[in-house]
């Protein structure tokens, strides 16, 4: 799912750009070195880095009011109509899943755990069809009973992309749907057992086209939050989503803020994960990102919904004042920002061609340009260390450059006094024009010219750069990009970005990476059941893309975040690198 | 006087269709010009990585993009003036003249919104103007009388940085010394409606207040001092010393009123100005007025809520600018409106 | 003594380029109902003089010395708000330009009714009335009526009516006109000179005029007192100036007088030359870079300041020419040449 940066696509929504921008303000202490080892702690309960890997003030006092605070809106509260992380991992407080991931620091956190559903699901016809139960006596906040059906009526209302353009599609492409079914508003009386089955309010059935073994990622997300089918006003639901987790939302005033109290019909004993401290959640939106980060050191709020991490000026602050490191966690996104070398433009066509590239760029000169090493490590390939299945690359040299080797690779490719190409930037992302301009300086020393274009963010996927005629007709052979993965692992990563199946007219995010062998590898993955394995061929995934020298990784993104004062149960999720906001408390 | 107000009325609902048109040509012309394509236009509002092109061809449909320009901008206009539909997936919603439009991204009716944003910044605007006009006038007014004093060198030298200094630099700068580090003042998006808690309302607003209020004080202060010093060397000033009028009376009943004409026009326009939206003092506070309103729509390329607050905007400067017209006429008795 | 008496008054402006000597050692004296003429060019120190009187450069950064003395009261050395009282009840002044002396944005009622009001502990209902009688009294017609309209509904002369009536309001025992007629044309100038004549009269107030123009002063005045580098060059009755003038400018300024029997074609004769600096005045006789007659002085022109000296019957010259001298270019070379013009 989408990580706390503003992902290409989002940025298409034009909602992220401001959370892009700030993802780009943010730990950008350029080549500043960074204290990673910690220090300045203060007791157990802080520290630098402190709740990368522990829980940092651990408690179960329940009471008083979390203040969270986001810069800009997100798409939508509507668990049906949302592709933010910030909102999966936030949307767990109001709506509960039919699985999700364990509230646990660091890797733990990435293991999937039954919520609505009493266990994980349960797979039968080679991976085509998939089994939950739902606890009993669940209730929503109007204190009818959950059942299955809320889970069916949720899942296929969130089909309609004509009503909800939000949410991710996985349900619809992978579900065995009726041909004739367009949506439960338009085709209300057609049956849908081929797809879901509700056998009684207890169980629910999930029938794939094609079989798919890591379903409960999809069962993860938000689309199975049920919803009660004479509450869902369509478009409106987002006005006020109905609880079933144990906060309800009070006050919905749409780009100013949210209010949630307690929701009186939540259960703890059917909840086995959540604590539901807080009596109050407070949740304001469009609030100045210097003042949201100023505010959080001054403790007047808690936590930063949006998890990117601070503006630049706060990191300068925070690197300064023992007190406030102590408070400050670096963690690493699931993210990677890379330079995609487009193998349709000429000479990209030819792998010397691309390598050389590769050889000649600058790789410190590129972290400093996306701001450091607080805002990002030098990334080795395209996959970046969170997801499972990583393994350290060493194709290339990640210094300032090899001059002699991309003479080399430019010789082998027929080009030995280089060549001159176009390279494109959003220009509305200063890191990107200073990766740009970077590139430029540093391939000018191996022979290669580029001419540098920004495009705005809004269209630099659907009219520009993720748009071959266009790339092809203007000589378009580097483009700087970059990807979070929808969740932790190497589907929920590499799906939208190397599979060269997915390219279209325009919009597209994936660039120039073509091969048959690595499409062929996702294939693989997608059918293979065992984690373990799937991991592996998702890693050979990452080292094809980098021995055909698709892409020039820039840095894996990190973030300086901070953690409120008297915030308890604080640490980084591994499924999402943010705090987890399963079980915050104040003191 | 009448036939005046009404061809100024008229005047006013022509400028506003004239700024309709340009704000319409802007968002919705001009790229179609430059080859942005309606599903284009349309996946900007997709959220979904991988929204499929049917996906991004409905929703182009249904924000109407495929249909002729001159049919889009008559929907919008017709909307204003009559109301509209909207479908919201799971019925069919009325939407009232004045309806703008939804947005584009959170499909609320623009309009309740505008309205519900608005008293925010009215009690910004109203709170900021009495500040500057009040402290901005008499400083000019002492600065021009003590010309060349101590007082008047400091008092401009502020004046200048009041000018140059941005207000996201003395908003921020503020905010964290008064609200972060002394504890003094509220800390910013803190807003309390006039009605709920006019005490808290005012405590909430007074530091905004003060910055906004810095950076025109000190433009007040300038332009009045100038006035004054030009003023208070006219004619009228000695003749009414010579008739024996006190020192303050001749300041301020002869000299203050001539020099305010000017100030009562920019006081007018700049108020109405404000009344849609302090853009910059809203985003460092966080306030959520207007100004902020048109920044997250501008950002999020909501064109409905972007087209709804430009109308606003150039509704209340209009306004503000037939109002400073009659109110000059009051003011002075030479001009006479026909 | 004298209604008001004026001794060695001076009055002196530090600026940045140096000391601005406006007024520097005048003396005179006059009495009720009587009516002094001080004549010189612009910058010759008259307007500063009767502001000084006034009292309006206390506060300012003017260094004034000397002594007024008015009705056997000290103004010089009296405080500011006792001087501020006088003003406007026991001295009043009529401005040049009546449209700019006059506020743009009050009616003349209200500008009569606020100097009315300001020295009489009156309804407004009963300072509005008294407007309409000073309106009335100075010959506006309506003036029920006009004493609501503002400056600019007047006409040139009727402004300079109400200015009058806006003056006399209080009784003012000296009245100041400073260029009254300056702005207005032939026949209105005419008209107000003769109102001001009347109201004297009824007045019985002591009158100064000052003017440029000695036909403004030739048939009002009394006494008439030439101006010039902020000092008085020659002093006497209107008899004495007008048929025995002594002092080469005074020759001057009866030569550029324009007079109505003459023709108005005719060439004025006009002083060569410009007026003094006030702050780098000419050493010796401030008047002599300008002189015909500079070098019959045997030098002395040019190193020593002429004495404002008595020749006969109060008439007073300050000129190193003898005496006899000085009418005998006045007989011989300077009123033939007048009187054939």
């Amino acid at each position: 799912m989408r990580k706390r940066y503003a992902t290409p696509a989002l940025v298409a929504t034009g909602v992220a750009l401001c959370l892009g921008l700030s993802a780009c303000g943010g730990g950008g202490g350029g080549g500043q070195s960074a204290d990673s080892g910690g220090a300045a702690g203060q007791g157990d309960a802080a520290g630098f880095n402190a709740a990368l890997e522990k829980v940092v003030n651990p408690s179960d006092k329940k009471g008083g009011t979390l203040k969270m605070a986001i810069t800009e809106a997100w798409d939508s509260i509507d668990p049906g109509d949302t592709y933010y992380a910030l909102s999966w991992n936030f949307s767990r407080i109001y709506g509960r899943p039919l699985v999700t991931y364990n509230p646990a620091p660091g890797a733990e956190g990435r293991k999937l755990v039954p919520d609505l559903a009493e266990s994980l699901g349960e797979a039968s016809d080679g991976g085509k069809t998939w089994t939950y139960k739902i606890r009993p006596g669940v209730k929503f906040e109007d204190g009818t009973i959950i059942t299955s059906k809320d889970v069916k009526y949720a899942v296929l209302r969130q089909l309609d992309k004509d009503t909800f353009v939000n949410g991710p599609t996985y349900f619809g492409d992978y579900l065995d749907l009726p041909k004739d079914f367009k949506s439960v508003y338009k085709t209300p009386d057609v049956n849908t057992d081929s797809a879901i089955e509700t056998p009684d309010d207890q169980t629910i059935v999930f029938h794939l086209k094609k079989p798919y073994a890591g379903f409960d990622n999809f069962a993860a997300t938000p689309a199975t939050v049920p919803v009660p089918k004479d509450k869902d006003s369509g478009i409106k639901y987002r006005q006020h989503p109905i609880a079933s987790g144990p906060y309800m939302f009070e006050k919905v005033e749409e780009g100013k803020q949210y209010t949630l109290v307690r929701n009186p019909n939540w259960d703890p004993a059917t909840d086995p994960i959540r604590k539901a401290l807080p009596d109050r959640y407070e949740l304001q939106l469009g609030v100045e990102a210097n003042d949201l980060d100023n505010r959080i050191m001054s403790g007047d709020l808690h936590i930063d919904l949006a998890g990117t991490g601070v503006q630049a000026a706060a990191t300068a602050t925070v690197q300064n004042d023992p007190e406030l490191k102590a408070r400050a966690d670096n963690p690493t996104a699931a993210r990677t920002w890379y330079i995609s070398l487009l193998s349709d433009t000429p000479p990209f066509d030819n792998v010397e061609c691309r390598k050389a590239v590769i050889y000649a760029a600058d790789r410190v000169g590129l972290q400093n340009a996306y701001g450091g090493q607080l805002a990002g490590e030098i990334a080795s390939g395209l996959m970046p260390p969170s997801i499972g299945g990583w393994q350290k690359l060493d194709l290339y040299p990640t210094g300032t450059g090899d001059v002699a080797k991309a003479k080399e690779a430019l010789a082998a490719c027929g080009k030995p006094d280089g060549f001159e190409t176009t390279m494109t930037f959003r220009s509305d992302r200063p890191k990107e024009q200073a990766a740009a301009e970077s590139m430029q300086q540093a391939l000018a020393k191996a022979g290669i010219k580029l001419t540098l274009k920004g495009f705005p963010t809004s269209e630099y996927f659907p009219s520009y750069a993720g748009k071959p005629a266009y790339t092809k007709k203007n000589n378009i052979g580097i483009a700087t990009n970059g990807w979070a993965a929808d969740w932790n692992d190497g589907f929920g990563f590499f799906s939208q970005i190397v599979d060269s199946r997915v390219i279209r007219e325009a919009g597209n995010y994936n660039l120039g990476v073509k091969s048959p062998e690595i499409d062929a590898l996702i294939d693989k993955a997608n059918l293979e059941q065992d984690a373990a394995t799937r991991d592996a061929i998702w890693g050979e995934v990452d080292r094809k893309v980098m021995e055909g020298a698709y892409v020039l990784p820039a840095v894996w993104a990190k973030g300086l975040t901070l953690r409120g004062k008297g915030l308890t149960n604080v640490f980084v999720t591994g499924a999402y690198d943010m705090y987890d906001y399963l079980n915050l408390g104040v003191e | 006087m009448v036939t005046y107000i009404i061809r100024r009325l008229i005047a006013a609902v022509l400028m506003l269709v004239v700024v309709s048109i340009v704000t319409f040509s802007i968002f919705f012309v001009v790229p179609r010009l430059a080859g942005v394509t309606a599903t284009d236009f349309a996946n900007r509002y997709v959220g979904s990585k991988g929204a499929t092109a049917e996906t991004v061809v409905a929703l182009a449909d249904k924000l109407g993009f495929n249909d002729p320009l001159t049919v889009q901008y008559g929907r919008w206009v017709k909307g204003i003036v009559a109301g509209s539909d909207f479908d919201t997936g799971a019925s069919i919603e009325h939407c009232p003249a004045p309806c703008f439009g939804y947005s584009f991204i959170t499909k609320t009716p623009v309009w309740p919104e505008l309205l519900d944003r608005l008293p925010v910044t009215v009690s910004l605007a109203i709170g900021a103007s009495v500040i500057w006009l009040v402290a901005g006038v008499s400083t000019g007014v002492l600065s021009a009388l003590r010309r060349g004093s101590f007082f008047d060198r400091a008092a401009m030298g502020v004046a200048l940085a009041g000018v140059s200094l941005p207000i996201f630099f003395t908003g921020m700068m503020s905010l964290v010394f008064f609200s972060y580090k002394l504890g003094i003042t509220a800390p910013g998006r803190s807003y309390t409606s006039f009605v709920d808690d006019p005490v808290r309302w005012a405590y909430n607003l007074i530091l905004p207040w003060i910055t906004l209020a810095f950076l025109y004080a000190a433009v007040y202060a300038r332009l009045t001092r100038a006035g004054m010093l030009e003023t208070m060397g006219e004619d009228y000033i000695r003749t009414a010393r010579a008739k024996g009028l006190r020192e303050p009376t001749v300041i301020v009943k002869h000299g203050l009123r001539g020099a305010l004409t000017p100030i009562i026009t920019i006081f007018g326009m700049d108020v109405g100005l404000l009344l849609g939206g302090a853009i910059l003092t809203e985003t460092t506070f966080s306030l959520p007025g207007l100004g902020k309103y048109a920044v997250q729509a501008i950002s999020a390329n909501d064109l409905p809520k972007i087209m709804g607050v430009t109308m606003l905007v150039a509704f209340f400067v209009v306004m503000a600018n037939l109002l400073v017209d009659l109110l000059y006429a009051v003011v002075d008795p030479r001009v006479r409106l026909r | 003594m004298s209604f008001l008496e004026l001794k060695d008054l001076r009055i002196h402006f530090p600026t940045d380029d140096g000391l601005v000597k406006s007024v520097d050692g005048l003396s005179f004296t006059l009495e009720r109902g009587k009516t002094l003429g001080i004549v010189g060019e612009s910058g010759s120190g008259k307007s500063v003089t009767s502001l000084g009187i006034l009292g309006l450069h206390k506060g300012t950064r003017a260094r004034i010395s000397g002594e007024i003395w008015l009705d056997g009261e000290e103004l010089v050395g009296a405080g500011v708000e006792h001087v501020r009282k006088l003003r406007g009840k026991k001295m009043a002044m009529i401005f040049q330009d009546p449209l700019s002396a006059m506020h743009p944005y009050y009616t003349v009622g209200n500008q009569i009714i606020e100097a009315y009001r300001i020295h009489h502990d009156v309804s407004k209902k009963v300072a509005r009335k008294h407007a309409i009688d000073m309106l009335a009294r100075v010959g506006i017609p309506q003036p029920d009526r006009r004493v609501d309209s503002y400056p600019h509904e007047f006409s040139g002369g009727m402004r300079q009516r109400a200015m009058i009536a806006m003056a006399l309001c209080c009784d003012p025992e000296l009245l100041i006109a400073d260029e009254p007629t300056t702005a207005l044309d032939v026949t209105v100038q005419a008209q107000i000179l003769d109102l001001m004549r009347d109201l004297q009269r009824d007045f019985n107030a002591a009158l100064i005029i000052i003017t440029h123009d000695l036909g403004v002063v030739a048939e009002l005045s009394d006494d008439i007192l030439v101006m010039y580098g902020g000092k008085c060059i020659e002093y006497g009755s209107a008899e004495d100036i007008f048929e025995r003038p002594e002092h080469p400018y005074s020759w001057g300024l009866l030569g550029s007088m324009p007079r109505l029997d003459r023709e108005p074609t005719e060439r004025l004769l006009p002083i060569q030359g410009s007026p003094p600096s006030l702050i780098n005045v000419p050493p010796g006789c401030a008047f002599h870079p300008r002189c015909p007659y500079a070098d019959r002085t045997a030098g002395r022109s040019q190193t020593e300041v002429p004495e404002l000296l008595e020749t006969h019957g109060g008439h007073r010259v300050r000129c190193h020419l003898p005496s006899d001298q000085r009418r005998g270019i006045w007989e011989n070379e300077i009123k033939p040449n007048l009187e054939a013009s």
